[in-house]
């Protein structure tokens, strides 16, 4: 039975691998419009909505993480930061390698160092992206370092710790909420239930919400494909205050709707604009979902339960972020866009390529535990700490 | 600052400012019904007042604050101090931000070409540059398409509009919207039915975007100061802990 799911994957990975394979020579070699269904009304879909919006909100699990354990002293979570950093760190590198896909002219990347316009959104965007990828490689560099034993180099690193990484959380709380900022100039394009002032706060609260429930999600998937995992007991710590972010985001989108009195919109179910008001029911829902089921003391009890309700979180994390630059987008772009296979393939690939390469540095380097003798004393030291929970 | 008046009421449906147009840009004849990435002005025709039919054109409006400008991150976009909003494909990212920004959904995209650039009327920036009027201006037979220096054709239209009221809806597009733009256009009919968009605000776009990007200094300074602040804390409270461990 296991060989079996375990042929199924490699098949089902290499088959996607090849259809992105294919697309990346279709879009390099006859461009963006062969192989999308992007187009001067839709300038911006499932390479701009998936692969970046939502990839850097998934990976926000490592600011918020070791911002808890390196500046909060939370020294019980310190278990969590070396899977969570990784996903970080890959899930920023692999943002990268998407925007080379969506960008028109990727070549001129490194322009943005060099020529500045500081009104843009996409520029803040662009610069912080390119020093939390660097905070983050040094973040996860003790793993490595460790691996390699190169113990002047370690030092060096584990002792900047606390400021890296409150670098890591000044740059992160910057660029999360600025891609929402990137929608605050479509006032007469975006859809009322997805256009706010607010943006930006929603877009940091959601990136936290998911980070953590990201956590649970990989703690479960690492579980089932190499037997490591998490300790249940901190999952369900986090749990808690995964569902505490959740809630602030509906608290915070519901009121604002009803300060600005778009609420209504949420309620138009049939003709025009039930497409936009189900698919935010469909959105809010989710989350809902989510946070009761985090409620639920017999379902945060249960290692399935829990894993479930963090497939739920992510899964109206995406709903939104999606809704923001698609769904809302629709109506006033008089196009109804879907994306093309090969868009769905490179993002696919994309991720094939992300979990392969999580689980090669997990097999291959202390992620889930301590390699070197010289470290473990510090890692024994948390499971007593006065902040364990009980 | 240059900018062009396009009256509506003028306008024949000839086609002469596109056949200039394309000229000037080395462009070839296209069947595009709408700007693209070949066409950078179009003619188009709506129904007019009493089943009449009327013609109208559209092209970049070369806003006084252009939002495709402020979005870009590179600067590839700017508006020079007389009026033309340009484009520089050499430091283009292909972000297609300036797309998805504009207010107006003028800008169009080389999508099938592996060197894509952003295409839209340059405002003839370079026969500006050289003392000549656009291009689409000087082929008019009409005069629909007037260009001159903005303050006098704001004061032209307004002059328009009071001399014959009933010909005109009382409003000069461009004046105010989106901050203000260097294409005017004046209209027998509302301007949402020869394609402007009736519901943008009175204010430049970018300084929607402004107002968040302004408060980053201040996320800065507190978000650096509570971390500062509450590591200390909860540095202190450890060591508390510790050291009340150690007591007994």
């Amino acid at each position: 039975m296991r060989t079996v799911r375990h042929v199924f994957w490699r098949v089902a990975a290499l088959a996607i691998l090849a259809a992105g394979a294919y697309a990346a020579f279709v879009r390099f070699t006859s461009g963006i419009g062969a192989a999308t269904n992007l187009s001067d009304r839709y300038p911006w879909g499932l390479w701009i909505g998936f692969d970046i919006l939502c990839g850097v909100g998934l990976a926000a699990g490592g600011f918020a993480i070791t911002t808890a354990v390196y500046i909060l002293h939370m020294e019980h979570l310190r278990p969590v930061v070396r899977p969570t950093v990784l996903t970080a760190f890959l899930g920023y590198v692999l943002v990268v390698v998407a925007l080379l896909f969506d960008l028109g002219r990727p070549w001129n990347i490194w322009r943005a160092t060099v020529w500045w316009n500081p009104h843009s959104v996409m520029f803040e965007v662009a610069w912080c992206v390119m020093l939390y990828t660097t905070v983050l490689a040094l973040e996860f560099s003790p793993v490595v370092f460790e691996r390699l034993r190169w113990h002047t180099a370690l030092k060096v690193v584990r002792a900047a710790v606390a400021p890296l990484v409150g670098l890591g959380f000044l740059l992160s709380t910057l660029h999360q909420s600025s891609l929402g900022s990137l929608y605050l100039i479509l006032p007469t394009k975006l859809h009322p239930l997805w256009y706010s002032p607010v943006l930006p706060v929603l877009f940091w609260i959601s990136a936290v919400g998911t980070g953590l429930a990201m956590v649970i999600f990989e703690s479960g998937l690492s579980a089932r494909a190499f037997g490591r995992e998490l300790e249940f007991g901190l999952l369900r710590g986090i749990s808690k205050v995964m569902a505490l972010f959740l809630g602030m985001f509906l608290l915070v989108r519901f009121l604002d709707l009803g300060m600005r009195g778009s609420l209504g919109y949420a309620f138009v179910f049939s003709g025009a604009g039930s497409y936009e008001a189900w698919m935010f029911w469909l959105e809010a829902g989710t989350t809902a979902t989510a946070v009761l089921l985090v409620l639920s003391s017999r379902i945060r009890g249960n290692p399935q339960g829990l894993f479930a309700t963090s497939v739920l979180a992510l899964c109206g994390f995406l709903l939104n972020r999606l809704n923001v630059s698609t769904t809302g987008l629709d109506r006033s772009s008089g196009v109804r866009y879907f994306p093309s296979w090969m868009e769905a393939a490179v993002t696919m690939s994309i991720v094939v390529i992300g979990v392969i390469a999580f689980r090669f540095a997990a097999t291959h380097l202390p992620v889930f535990h301590t390699a070197g003798k010289h470290d473990n004393k510090e890692m024994e030291t948390p499971a007593v700490s006065a902040y364990a929970e009980p | 600052m240059r900018a062009i008046l396009f009256d509506v009421t003028k306008c024949a449906g000839c086609g002469s400012c596109m056949a200039a147009c394309r000229e000037k840009n080395g462009l070839p004849e296209t069947s595009a019904e709408d700007l693209a990435a070949q066409q950078f002005t179009v003619v188009k025709t709506a129904a007019g007042k009493g089943g009449s039919e009327l013609n109208y054109r559209r092209m970049c409006m070369h806003c006084v604050d252009p939002t495709c400008a402020s979005v870009c991150p590179v600067g590839a976009l700017h508006k020079t101090a007389n009026g033309p909003v340009v484009y520089d494909p050499e430091i283009c990212l292909g972000c297609r931000y300036c797309l998805q920004a504009c207010p107006f959904g003028v800008p169009r995209y080389e999508w099938t070409s592996l060197a894509p650039r952003v295409r839209k009327c340059s405002f003839c920036a370079d026969r500006l540059a050289e003392g000549k009027i656009n291009a689409c201006a000087e082929a008019c037979p009409t005069g629909a398409t007037l260009a001159g220096e903005r303050e006098e054709l704001l004061a032209e239209a307004r002059s328009r509009l009071k001399a014959e009221p009933g010909k005109y809806v009382q409003r000069i597009y461009g004046e105010h919207d989106a901050g203000g733009t260097s294409v005017l256009y004046i209209s027998p009919v509302d301007f949402s039915a020869i394609g402007l968009p009736e519901n943008l605000p009175g204010e430049p776009l970018p300084l929607l975007t402004q107002a968040a990007l302004s408060k980053i200094p201040a996320v800065v300074a507190a978000g650096g100061f509570l971390l500062a602040g509450l590591w200390w804390l909860t540095e202190r409270k450890a060591e508390v802990v510790k050291a009340e461990g150690a007591d007994r």
